[in-house]
């Protein structure tokens, strides 16, 4: 049954998200356009750009996809199994994380994570940009969003604003 | 109204978990974390930003969305099991019914030229936005002489060789985690 191959792979993914559901990116594009066909490269940037502009955590992109393959249950069954393995984990090692806060294998892990999980938000944009096929407006777009998101402390509703303006305008 | 550290901090009870993360579910674009932290610490006082700071380190350790750790670690100190259980669900429930409501618009208009033009500019811009917090995560590594070839490594074996990236994370993490754990003991 879909659903519940839904609810495994996504589950299996959430054991590998160091850097959230964003870094997931190019593995569920992986796993929902390539392996399994279950979407095509222009929706799933349309979900993407469909969860940026719409308010809360970051793992909604998620809730979207499940609900392009599979309707609510899908929804349902994505969202959970990207949260449930990791919530209940915390759960249980909450109360000894002081104890082992600070130890050398833990510093290690997250001083080693943190450069992949950077490779994993740029390969993220790569992919997007791929799928998308953005012609030369799109990508001075892109550029000006990077400068101006490095730059200055606009809130990121604000490019999104522009950048649907932009899009409905037929300039991008 | 003056509230000081030493002040006895208030306990919520699962109504006000519910509600208190939903403000902040609803309120955070691109990442809700900042949000939790001024719900958490300045709004409603129930932890210091010192008990913040300490409590977000298991989070942001374990891999999965960092601010559903959040709420499920908020969640059990207040109100145990049911608390774990009713935060994040509170976190989500607003921003969830809000995309679905999004997705139906999608499924109907999503085929009209002009919604196509605007999602593709959202795209853009957002793809601008991955890159933009890539370079501040990259400007931020520690030793980057050191770590940042395992970033250009993460990159050529996802974006290009499009290996799985279970397989690419546990290699990884070997290499980069084992070196970090080499370096560490050589000071």
């Amino acid at each position: 049954m879909i659903v519940v191959e839904l609810f495994l792979e996504f589950a299996l993914l959430s054991f590998v998200a160091f850097g959230g559901a964003t870094a997931l990116l190019p593995e569920m594009h992986r796993v929902v356009v390539e392996n399994h066909h279950w979407l095509d490269e222009t929706t799933f940037t349309h979900l993407y750009a469909i969860a940026q502009a719409a308010p809360g955590p970051n793992v909604l992109v998620v809730t979207l996809i499940g609900w392009k393959v599979a309707g609510l249950a899908g929804a349902l069954a994505a969202t959970l199994a990207m949260c449930l393995p990791m919530s209940v984990l915390i759960y249980l090692l909450i109360d000894r994380w002081e104890g082992f806060a600070g130890a050398r294998w833990q510093q290690a892990i997250s001083l080693g994570v943190a450069p992949l999980a950077v490779g994993l938000i740029f390969s993220g944009a790569t992919l997007i940009a791929q799928s998308a096929e953005l012609g030369w407006a799109a990508w001075l777009l892109v550029a000006a969003t990077v400068f101006a998101n490095l730059r200055s402390k606009l809130h990121p509703l604000w490019f999104i604003g522009v950048g649907a303006a932009l899009g409905l305008l037929g300039w991008v | 109204m003056t509230v000081t550290d030493t002040e006895i901090q208030s306990r919520p009870d699962l109504r006000a978990l519910f509600f208190g993360f939903s403000s902040v579910g609803l309120s955070g674009f691109g990442g809700v974390l900042p949000f939790a932290r001024r719900m958490l610490v300045e709004e409603r006082r129930w932890m210091t930003a010192e008990e913040f700071n300490a409590q977000l380190g298991l989070c942001q350790f374990l891999p999965g969305p960092n601010v559903i750790n959040l709420a499920v670690v908020v969640g059990k100190r207040y109100c145990g099991l049911s608390g774990a259980i009713v935060a994040p669900v509170g976190l989500l429930a607003g921003p969830l019914v809000i995309v679905l409501l999004l997705a139906l618009l999608y499924d109907s208009y999503g085929g009209l030229p002009l919604a196509q033009g605007m999602l593709r500019g959202i795209a853009a811009v957002g793809c601008g936005l991955l890159f933009a917090m890539a370079w501040r995560m990259g400007m931020a590594l520690k030793d980057k002489p050191v770590f940042l070839p395992f970033t250009a490594l993460t990159v050529t074996a996802i974006a290009f060789m499009r290996w799985p990236m279970p397989l690419v994370m546990v290699a990884g993490l070997i290499l980069s985690g084992g070196l970090a754990y080499w370096r560490l003991g050589r000071k």
